[in-house]
């Protein structure tokens, strides 16, 4: 063991950044392949929205996954329901979507998402009393209950709502693109892009900055010994399952408008993609559930492009080649 | 000298296995207690059922006159019981500085406490802003125990703290030990090494099949190589 003398300076910490350069990597790598710049541009921005959004759905699950080790096959129903409760604002609210006025179009968006964000988070508070407590460290039986409350989730959208698509036309300031050039960029995708960045850089001051924060990753990492040390991590369970189940309706919100329409299993897609992302990431993850939902973006949209027939499976593809690079993940943080 | 921990009848069960089999013990206030035995013989999860990792099915456990079989783990820790598990338990994707502010559970970091901790650990004083995961074995448990004392408690449950490290490191580890002692700490203590175990008991507790088999002063047991032999089957000196 070596020691140190009082007056040596700290080092700093290391920092694991090949994770951080693989998106960029990739990225860079498909300049060639992509050929035109305008649309590797466009592709790139693509995949930075998508994965934003994909992020955003994620980053709830990844840390009830990591926290409390519950396999919520059900987060889907918390995006199927944000989704559900913004229209309740944005179709009333229709003619205001539609004033050519961004003002005007954020003051019906902003309280749909925040009205969608707290039934999702408040359906989570029902759904982790009902349905989760008695299955704490059972895992068939979380895989059971969760899954039959999104079947339920869904069966009562369609009952409430009724079998048909909802269509949910974006608001007219956000219509349309920002042309650079011959490089065109969506509105609406950079709106999405900015939401995502702020919720991430939300949760990392969270965790990070904050006891709070500290409590939540040691918690990620071993429950018990955070009990041990007098937290009562129970009401901390509580509080990421609804926090997470909120940024899934906000999610479920902003993939609506990017559809622009609204269904009740507009979630089943989506989970199989939020699943991936949450492995590729590493149970428990923020940093490696972004890293992961932009390289599942990434692979969607270039992939989709260069070679349409593999779109499908690309993603399991890139499941794969990330663990058998690192098998628990970019940034591994629990030891499941 | 009063009992600040008292166990009486305490059973515990594991699933289908009852591993604690009517324990009765005393840990006098400021005295350090050694709870010896071969592996297997019910030392940690003694420990566990303490802190309440592990219910006691039956029995009574007590802190300074207070019942807390039945607590949740919060509520034991918060009644000034500071546990060191045998895993160490750091939190590695945090760093050392992290992994003590979190132990702090009641304000910010006591500095005159901190410059006492690093005038026994000096390494966490120069890792403290990396990541505990990568701190070497024997780094990572003077981080636990500096974890379990960086603010006062009334006892320590601390789970073979010697386990695999280098004799040097263990060597440190026992002059804060000993410190922690003159301080006038509490110390449950369980731990394989016999020359830890003779530098740092008071008293000790020799269990066997989930029950105590021997209670005495430490001084006796370490004199007496043939009850050694009996009750762990072999000789302490062996065992070093």
């Amino acid at each position: 063991m070596t020691d140190l003398a009082a007056t040596d300076p700290l080092p700093k910490p290391k920092r694991d950044i090949a994770p951080i350069v693989l998106p960029i990597a990739l990225a860079l790598a498909m300049i060639p392949f992509v050929g035109s710049t305008s649309s590797w541009l466009t592709l790139t921005a693509a995949s930075l929205a998508m994965g934003m959004m994909i992020f955003i759905m994620a980053s709830g699950l990844t840390l009830v996954f990591g926290l409390m080790d519950v396999l919520n096959f059900g987060h889907g129903a918390f995006i199927a329901v944000g989704a559900y409760v913004a229209t309740l604002i944005l179709l009333p609210f229709a003619a205001a979507m539609q004033a050519d006025s961004l003002l005007m179009n954020l003051a019906v968006l902003a309280p749909a998402a925040l009205l969608s964000m707290a039934v999702s988070g408040a359906l989570g508070l029902v759904v982790e009393r009902i349905l989760i407590l008695p299955v704490y460290g059972q895992h068939l039986k979380q895989i059971l209950m969760t899954t039959g409350g999104l079947i339920v989730a869904e069966q009562t959208l369609y009952a409430v709502w009724g079998p048909q698509i909802i269509p949910l036309p974006l608001p007219t300031s956000l219509r349309g693109s920002f042309i650079f050039g011959d490089v065109a960029i969506a509105k609406y995708r950079l709106l999405a892009m900015l939401v995502g960045l702020v919720v991430f850089i939300a949760i990392q001051l969270v965790l990070n900055r904050s006891k709070l924060g500290l409590l939540i990753r040691a918690g990620v990492e071993n429950r018990e010994m955070v009990e041990a040390l007098g937290y009562r991590i129970r009401r901390l369970f509580l509080g990421v399952f609804m926090t997470g189940s909120a940024l899934a309706g906000l999610g479920g919100v902003m993939w609506a408008l990017y559809r622009e329409q609204v269904h009740a299993s507009m979630s089943d897609d989506l989970t199989v993609l939020i699943f991936i992302v949450v492995i590729i990431g590493g149970l428990g993850s923020i940093g490696g559930c972004f890293i992961g939902a932009l390289l599942v973006a990434m692979v969607a949209n270039y992939g989709g492009f260069l070679v349409p027939k593999l779109a499908l499976v690309s993603n399991i593809l890139l499941m794969v080649a990330v663990l058998m690079w690192r098998p628990r993940g970019l940034y591994a943080v629990t030891s499941r | 000298m009063t009992d600040l921990l008292k166990l009486s009848g305490v059973h515990t069960h594991i699933g289908r296995y009852h591993i604690l089999q009517g324990i009765d013990l005393a840990v006098a206030q400021g005295q350090t207690t050694m709870l010896l035995g071969r592996n297997g013989a019910g030392k940690t999860t003694t420990l566990r059922t303490i802190m309440g990792l592990w219910q006691a099915s039956s029995g009574e456990i007590s802190l300074a006159g207070e019942r807390i079989e039945g607590r949740a783990t919060p509520d034991i820790a918060r009644l000034g019981v500071g546990y060191v598990p045998e895993s160490m338990a750091v939190f590695s994707d945090l760093t050392v500085k992290e992994n003590l502010v979190l132990a702090a559970r009641d304000g910010p970091l006591d500095d005159a406490q901190l410059d006492w901790i690093f005038g026994f650990f000096p390494a966490l004083r120069r890792f403290w802003l990396s990541r505990a995961g990568s701190l070497s074995g024997g780094q990572k448990q003077m981080l636990s125990i500096a974890r379990a004392i960086i603010e006062p408690r009334k006892l320590l449950l601390i789970d073979e703290p010697t386990k695999g490290l280098a004799p040097a490191i263990v060597m440190a580890l026992i002059e804060c030990l000993k410190e922690i002692k003159r301080k006038g700490a509490t110390i449950l203590l369980v731990e394989q090494n016999f020359f830890a175990a003779r530098e740092l008991g008071d008293s000790v507790l020799v269990m066997d099949n989930g029950t105590i088999v021997h209670r005495g002063e430490m001084a006796a047991l370490a004199a007496d190589v043939p009850l050694q032999e009996r009750l762990l089957g072999l000789s302490l000196e062996a065992h070093q």
